[in-house]
Formats: structure tokens, C-alpha cells, sequence
């Protein structure tokens, strides 16, 4: 793009390093925290012995929930990121390659537009009376449910691109060739947009695991997700930091290792909408 | 010819009707999920709910709930705020993420480094990293207030004083968010045709020039893109302000979401949620509209 030599070159290096310093501070600070006892913090000190104690309170002592919320949110990322994948796949197959009347599709995309919109806990009153009317009241159920819907407008927009970039006309040919529709779907176009499915799994994912207003306001003591016991912990009468900033350290491992596993296909899932 | 398989019926059945297999399960979805929902908002918020023995009282209370939302001053207060944050943050960190999104494709090294560490914050839970801040923000062993006494001031409040308490959110949205903006707009960076920049440089522009005249007018499409995410996020805001100050002091750092949360769950009540949640959508698409409108003004000129 532009041109630096010399000292403005030199100037780019340090606004750079400064910035990527910025960005990872807070962790290694927070990092350094969950190695301390509670006293160490206390006095702010740099040069301590560290422990493992924080991390071992909060995956194994008797009244910790932690495990428990793990689970929980595992079970809940899982689940409604695989229902969103499916359902969203189709969605975006059936608006970009079949026949549908232009105010069917512009209602039903204007529709998840809007919904994206909105702030997720202006629904969550109705949301509650709802789950109380089928008796899901505070299960998992009711949480992966809110969740696809959430997450399902991003889904079907990020395949609807991927599936629009595969040719109409190798479809055409199979179909020529005898092949059913659903056939060509399920061999041809599918097997295509993989790096597209993949990408959208890694942010449903991600953005499941990471939800927080409607998981706090939905879920009891039993189904509470992570980021549910995270603000427990910090909303206790005598703040445990070190615990705070143990279960926060340990609650950011899935987005890392998905980032180490799929950064190239997240980037472009995240990006999509500037670049088309 | 494909022979005819026994297993065949369902899928057949499946083939016939494909189109509206394939969005049937989303359309059921939205409907039960979202529009059914939405459309329920505007029968409650004509009516006071309360649970008597597990049983659902529902009373007409439409006009106190008008009453209400018009004498609601909280919520004026967290409208105001979250108007403010939105803007100021959003503004912040566009010239900050344009920046460097400009500057590490100038550089045209490190450039894989730096997407890594800066794709980090994005992804990571919200609640985590309002729980690290507010560890960070802490008065008397925070990190900020070591720098601080460090170099021989008074220890700072930051989230405890009325004035600076909505700033310290601010600073947090900004390392938060800044990232994203970056990713998007660095894509739209390396996609501008490097002929045109070429040219311009050739017929003698400036570096300034060149930012301001030819690579921001280029990249609007982009610009617009991220501005347009970055707002709708910034209005929902609510998981760092509840982790780092719940509102407080006062009112201070009171948002729309959270004050929706507290009527619907702390305060039990129902009915003027709804209200409130019909008042906060037609809030949201008013400050997008607008929004839309100005860019879309600066776009043209």
C-alpha cells in the first residue's frame, strides 16, 4: 500500500509490536494471576511461587460447579451447532439454488436481518413464558433451542455465499447425467463447501460457547453454562480472584484451539461480508 | 439409468419436495422461535403477568405500562448511555483497526503474526474478559493502578467514579472489538487493486494523500460493512458491563440490555419487560436507520 522508508518504516515496526503487545497483555497479566494465592495478589506482587492451586479449586474441589458447567456447555455448543449447520445448510441451499417467489425469500432474509438486529434479551421474556407453557423451564433444552435460533441467520447468510460460489451448471450436469436432486445436493454441491461448513461450525460454535445474557437468564444452578459460572464467581460476597482468573484462563481454551485448528477458514467466514 | 433401490421411497419422497424440505426446518424455526415470540411481546406488554401457584395471571395493564415507560428515567439514562457508548466506542476503534489494517499492509510482514494474535479477543468469551478487566481495573492491586502509582500518581477509581466509569467500559470495548475491525478491514485492504494505488503514487500523491483520497473512498464497502457490525454489536452490549460494574455507579454505565434484564429477572416483572423490549427494538432499527442514512450521505460525497 503506502511507501515507508526509514524512520516512518521503523515508526510502522513499533506501532505494530506496540499494538500485538496491547492485545496479549491482558492475558499473560490474568495468566500470572491464576498462579497466585489469593495473598500474592492481594500485595500485587511480580515475583511469587507459583501454584496450581486456583486451577485445582476450580476443576476439583467438592464445591466447585465447574465440571458441571463445562459439560453443560459443552453439550449445549455441541448440539446447537450441529442443528444450525443442518438447518442453516438447507436454508441457504433452498434460497440460493431452488425456485422460491422473490417476496418468500426477501421476507424470510429480511426477516433473519432484523432478528439480528434486535438485542437477544429483549425475546427472552417470551423465550421464558414459552419453555414454562412445554415445561422446559431452566434444561438444556430450552438453551440450545434459543441458541440455533441466534445463531442461525449468521449460519445461513455465511453458506448461502459458499454454496452461490459453486457452479450451477456441475449440478446441471449430474442431473442431466440421471442424478436426483437431493443426490446432487448431498454428492456434488455439499461435499464442495466444506471449508464454508467448516468455518460456519467454528463461529456457532465459538459464539454458543461464549453466550451469556440469554444462558444467565434462562438456565438454573444445574444447567448454568461457563460463562454463567464465570460471572458467578466474580459476583460472589468475598471475590475469589484467583478462581476468577483461573476459570477465566481455562474458559477461553476452546476458542484457542479452534484458532490454531481453523484460523484460516474463521478469518474468512468473518471477513466474507467485506470482501463480497 | 439408476436401478431402482428398496431404500429409496424416503429419499424420493425427500427429492419430490425438496424445496420445502430444505427451508421447511428453518422457517419452523424462526416462526416458533422468533416472529411467534415477537408477535407474544406485544400481548404482554399490554399486560401485567403474575405467578400465583404456578399459575400465570395475566390482567390488561396497558396503560400503566405506557405510563410507565414514559416516567422510566432509568431507562432514558441507559438509552442515553448506550447511544453514547456505541458511538464513541465504534468511532474509536474504526480509526484505530483502519489504521492498522493500512499499516500492516504496508509493512507486508508479520502479516500472518499479527491476524493470529489479534483474531484472539474476537473469539473469546465475553464474561472471561470482563472478569480479567475487572481483575485489571481493581483499585488496589490492579494492574492499572500499579502503572499508575508506579509513575507517582493517586491510585485512579476506575470503575467506581461516576465520570470515568462508562470510559473504563469503553477502553474495554475498544480492545475488544478493535480486532474484529481490523480483520474485516484488512481484508478489504488486500483486496483493493494495487494498480490504481500504483498510479496514483506514479502522478506524485503523497502518502497522506493516498490514504485519504484514494484507499478510504476505495475501501468504503468494507468500512461501511464493519461499521454496520460494530454498531448492531455495540448496542446489544451487556456481558462486560454486567462482570465489570452491573450498571454502577448509579447509573452510570447503565445500558439498555441490562436494564431489561433487571426488570425481567430481578424485578419479576413481565408485562413491562415486553413493553420495555418493544421500546429497545424500535430504538435499535431508529439508530441503525439513522446511521444507514449518514453513511450512506458520506458514501455519496
Amino acid at each position: 500500500m503506502l511507501v515507508l522508508r526509514g524512520p516512518s518504516r521503523a515508526f510502522g515496526y513499533g506501532l505494530l509490536a506496540l499494538g500485538v503487545f496491547l492485545i496479549i497483555a491482558p492475558f499473560l497479566w490474568v495468566g500470572l494471576q491464576s498462579l497466585k494465592y489469593e495473598i500474592e495478589i492481594l500485595k500485587g506482587s511480580w515475583i511469587f511461587p507459583p501454584t496450581a492451586f486456583n486451577y485445582e479449586d476450580v476443576l476439583w474441589s467438592r464445591r466447585s460447579d465447574f465440571p458441571k458447567n463445562v459439560v453443560n456447555s459443552i453439550i449445549v455448543a455441541s448440539v446447537s451447532t450441529a442443528m444450525v449447520l443442518v438447518i442453516g445448510t438447507l436454508a441457504a441451499y433452498s434460497l440460493s439454488r431452488m425456485r422460491w417467489s422473490r417476496w418468500i425469500s426477501a421476507t424470510f432474509l429480511g426477516w433473519t436481518l432484523v432478528f439480528n438486529m434486535i438485542p437477544p434479551l429483549t425475546l427472552v421474556g417470551p423465550w421464558y413464558l414459552l419453555f414454562r407453557e412445554v415445561g422446559l423451564t431452566e434444561t438444556l433444552t430450552a438453551l440450545v433451542l434459543t441458541h440455533i435460533a441466534l445463531h442461525l441467520p449468521m449460519t445461513i447468510w455465511m453458506m448461502m455465499a459458499f454454496i452461490t460460489d459453486v457452479p450451477r451448471d456441475l449440478e446441471e450436469a449430474a442431473m442431466v447425467d440421471g442424478c436426483r436432486r437431493i443426490d446432487a445436493f448431498r454428492r456434488i454441491t455439499l461435499p464442495l463447501v466444506t471449508p464454508g461448513l467448516i468455518a460456519a461450525g467454528v463461529l456457532a460454535f465459538v459464539f454458543s460457547w461464549n453466550e451469556f445474557a440469554v444462558a444467565l437468564s434462562l438456565t438454573g444452578r444445574h444447567t448454568a453454562t461457563v460463562p454463567v459460572a464465570i460471572a458467578r464467581f466474580a459476583q460472589q460476597y468475598e471475590v475469589q480472584y484467583g478462581q476468577m482468573a483461573a476459570a477465566s484462563i481455562l474458559s477461553t481454551i476452546p476458542a484457542l484451539v479452534l484458532m490454531f485448528f481453523g484460523q484460516r477458514f474463521v478469518v474468512q467466514g468473518l471477513t466474507l461480508g467485506a470482501v463480497k | 439409468m439408476r436401478s431402482p433401490r428398496p431404500a429409496a421411497s424416503l429419499t424420493d419422497v425427500l427429492d419430490r419436495h425438496l424445496k420445502w424440505v430444505t427451508l421447511g426446518p428453518a422457517v419452523i424455526v424462526f416462526v416458533v422461535l422468533t416472529a411467534f415470540p415477537l408477535a407474544n411481546l406485544f400481548l404482554m406488554a399490554a399486560s401485567s403477568i403474575r405467578f400465583e401457584q404456578a399459575e400465570e395471571i395475566w390482567t390488561f395493564a396497558l396503560w400503566d405500562n405506557f405510563r410507565r415507560l414514559a416516567g422510566d428515567e432509568v431507562f432514558h439514562i441507559a438509552l442515553w448511555n448506550t447511544a453514547y457508548f456505541a458511538v464513541v466506542a465504534v468511532a474509536i476503534e474504526m480509526v484505530l483497526g483502519l489504521g492498522l489494517a493500512i499499516l500492516v499492509a504496508s509493512l507486508n510482514s508479520f502479516k500472518g503474526v499479527t491476524r493470529t494474535v489479534l483474531i484472539i479477543p474476537v473469539l473469546m468469551p465475553p464474561v472471561a474478559i470482563g472478569s480479567m478487566w475487572s481483575l485489571m481495573y481493581g483499585h488496589d492491586f490492579g494492574v492499572f493502578n500499579q502503572i499508575v502509582t508506579g509513575l507517582g500518581f493517586q491510585p485512579i477509581n476506575w470503575l467506581g467514579s461516576v465520570d470515568l466509569a462508562l470510559y473504563s467500559v469503553i477502553i474495554l470495548d475498544v480492545w475488544h472489538w478493535t480486532p474484529f475491525v481490523f480483520l474485516i478491514l484488512f481484508a478489504g485492504v488486500e483486496g483493493l487493486p494495487k494498480e490504481v494505488i500504483e498510479a496514483a503514487r506514479i502522478d506524485g500523491a503523497r502518502n497522506r494523500d493516498l490514504v485519504f483520497k484514494v484507499i478510504i473512498p476505495l475501501m468504503w464497502p468494507a468500512i461501511a460493512v464493519a461499521l454496520l457490525f460494530r454498531t448492531i454489536l455495540a448496542f446489544k452490549v451487556f456481558d462486560q458491563v454486567f462482570l465489570l460494574t452491573s450498571g454502577g455507579p448509579g447509573t452510570a454505565t447503565e445500558v439498555v440490555s441490562l436494564h431489561l434484564y433487571k426488570v425481567f429477572f430481578m424485578q419479576n416483572e413481565l408485562g413491562y419487560g415486553a413493553m420495555l423490549s418493544l421500546a429497545i427494538i424500535a430504538a435499535t432499527i431508529a439508530f441503525l436507520a439513522v446511521g444507514h442514512r449518514a453513511a450512506a450521505a458520506v458514501g455519496r460525497r
